[in-house]
């Protein structure tokens, strides 16, 4: 466990290079994995990547943002910041995943969706807006996992759950502690203290009722046992897949009524505010 | 209280009818000196340069919907503060009450029901001067619930969207409004009620990226800035200076996001063409969406 740590070290654990990503933790915990590429409308973007997998002996769809681990690689992958085209073949996935009775699982990891004209050229907010409102009503069982950053809106667009977990050490947050700092106090270096103030620990999101479960990570942080890390988040996506079959029945005993009225109740619940 | 009451009350110094006798043109190239009556005729457009000054919502409603026909709904709403979040030494509670001194609003989305050229509605009017219309916890629940009103009975939606995206001092709490908003609004599709969305200047960030952005019509006024990213972000990040009409709605238009583009003495006839088209008077009467004659 890492407890002790500030908020500003744990957006450095998040961000750790050394951290595993949603490829590794693909291949380590998910067999059969073949990845599907493309939005069928302008390009495919891996900054985004996922495709049908088994887990725990069953089928799945897994998807995720992707980070680059060296300068070349985030040239390609844009260090997990997706263009509309990678939304856009996330929900193609889903849509598949639905179509097929696949449960979905999705693992987050950007500081936001890619901030460039592009970006806007191709409709980045509408894209978003459109996996939210698909994502509430997909009609199969849904788990989102924070394994590193969830920044903001880029972060949401694939984690509309069921089930949301976090690691231990992730952040989840409304915008990155820097673009707090620069938008509300003008100065970047001001970053540890936004992230102090918005409160991004997997323990305030926690006690606040927005994730589902926290995911232990090693001592040091998952960067410091790699593969000790992905096999505790194995072990919880199995139990939370085990939970929702109990809850709702799988296959065609899937009670999918009953589980998008649950969801739906799950996040027109949240808000904080008096009445008058 | 009926509109044209409030501003009267307001007296001097209200931002909304300036008791001087000169306006001044919002656009920095402009500057333009106008009459304060002529002005307020052309619906606070410059003559000159046709820059659409930013409205309040109070001053929007006046504009856009039939004279004395905005009842409010779900008023007595206001914003809690879970992170007890301070900036610069200022508690979000101080900023708040800062915000309610300066607007007379007590957050940043009026909701209620009116009527546009007698087409009886929903309106969901933001207001820029209120935290730079930021979407926190209030103003999420305030389109869910309007949404969910129009679920039950049927008013077409009009969301009068401005923004500066999520509200950063409710943090989690305010992304997660993104989230609430997009869900309801799967069930006003799935009920067949139209949801139009004026976006005005400046619509960015998560309210793009949700409720605004999901209109069955998307319509902007000219030159409004319309986007995810904000241009000064988007500057930072690519160290590359933007052109001078990027993310304007002519841009969005044009590459495909939004239906149209339209002037603000438009609004009214264009929306009013809208809500008919869409809503048909035989739907109320047969108590859902009929087709053709037939019944749904
Ligand atoms: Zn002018």
């Amino acid at each position: 466990m890492s407890s002790g740590l500030s908020p500003w070290e744990r957006v450095q654990f998040a961000r750790h290079p050394r951290r595993p990503y949603t490829l590794d933790y693909i291949g380590c915990l998910f067999d059969d994995f073949v990845e599907l590429h493309g939005d069928r409308l302008f390009a495919d973007d891996p900054a985004l990547v996922g495709g049908p997998a088994r887990l725990a002996g069953r089928s799945v769809m897994v998807l995720g943002h992707q980070k680059g681990r060296d300068a070349r690689e985030n040239a390609l992958r844009r260090f997990g910041m997706p263009r509309p085209e990678g939304y856009r073949k996330a929900l193609r996935l889903m849509k598949q995943a639905e179509k097929f009775g696949l449960p979905l699982i999705c693992l987050v990891d950007t500081p936001g969706a890619d901030p460039t004209l592009p970006s806007e050229e191709r409709g980045q907010a509408l894209a978003i807006a459109t996996n939210l409102l698909e994502m509430s009503r997909l009609r199969v069982p849904t788990i989102a996992a924070i394994i590193g950053e969830g920044g903001s809106g880029g972060a949401l667009a694939v984690a509309v759950a069921d089930r949301v977990l976090m690691l231990e050490n992730a952040i989840y947050s409304v915008v990155t502690p820097e673009g707090c700092a620069s938008i509300l106090w003008k100065n970047v270096a001001l970053a540890p203290e936004a992230a102090q103030s918005m409160k991004i620990t997997a323990e305030d999101i926690w006690r606040f009722g927005i994730v589902d479960g926290v995911v232990p990570e090693p001592a040091g942080g998952a960067h410091a046992d790699p593969a000790r890390a992905m096999l505790e988040l194995g072990m919880a996506l199995r139990d939370t897949l085990d939970d929702l079959d109990g809850s709702y029945g799988r296959g065609a005993t899937l009670d999918v009524e009953r589980l998008l009225s649950d969801r739906f109740d799950k996040y027109r619940g949240i808000g904080v505010f008096d009445e008058g | 209280m009926p509109i044209r009451d409030f501003f009267h009350r307001r007296g001097a110094g209200s931002p909304d009818i300036p008791d001087d006798l000169w306006a001044r043109c919002g656009n920095e190239r402009c500057r333009d000196l106008i009459y304060s009556r002529e002005f307020e005729k052309n619906l606070r457009v410059c003559s000159k340069c046709e820059h659409h000054t930013r409205l309040s919502a109070r001053a929007r409603i006046a504009q856009l919907l039939d004279p004395n026909s905005f009842h409010e709904e779900d008023a007595e709403l206001r914003p809690g503060d879970p992170l007890g979040f301070v900036s610069d030494g200022q508690p979000y509670r101080d900023k708040l009450a800062d915000s309610r001194e300066k607007t007379g609003l007590e957050e940043a989305v009026l909701c209620g029901t009116g009527r546009i050229e007698d087409v009886a509605m929903r309106a969901l009017v933001a207001d820029f001067g209120f935290m730079g219309a930021s979407m926190g916890s209030v103003v999420g629940e305030k389109v869910a619930r309007g949404v969910e009103r129009s679920v039950q009975d049927r008013l077409p939606l009009v969301a009068v969207c401005a923004s500066g995206g999520a509200r950063m001092h409710e943090g989690i709490f305010s992304l997660m409004q993104m989230a609430k908003t997009a869900a309801t609004l799967a069930r006003l599709a799935e009920a067949q009620v139209p949801f139009f969305a004026l976006l005005t200047d400046p619509t960015t960030g998560g309210v793009t990226a949700s409720f605004a952005g999901l209109g069955d019509v998307l319509l902007a006024e000219p030159g409004a800035l319309v986007g995810f990213a904000g241009p000064r972000v988007i500057e930072q990040i690519t160290k590359q200076k933007l052109p001078p009409r990027a993310q304007r709605s002519e841009f969005q238009l044009e590459h495909g996001m939004i239906d149209l583009v339209v002037h603000r003495r438009d609004l009214r006839p264009t929306l009013g063409r809208l809500l008919r088209h869409y809503s048909p008077p035989t739907a109320y009467a047969a108590g859902g969406p009929s087709r053709n004659g037939k019944e749904a």
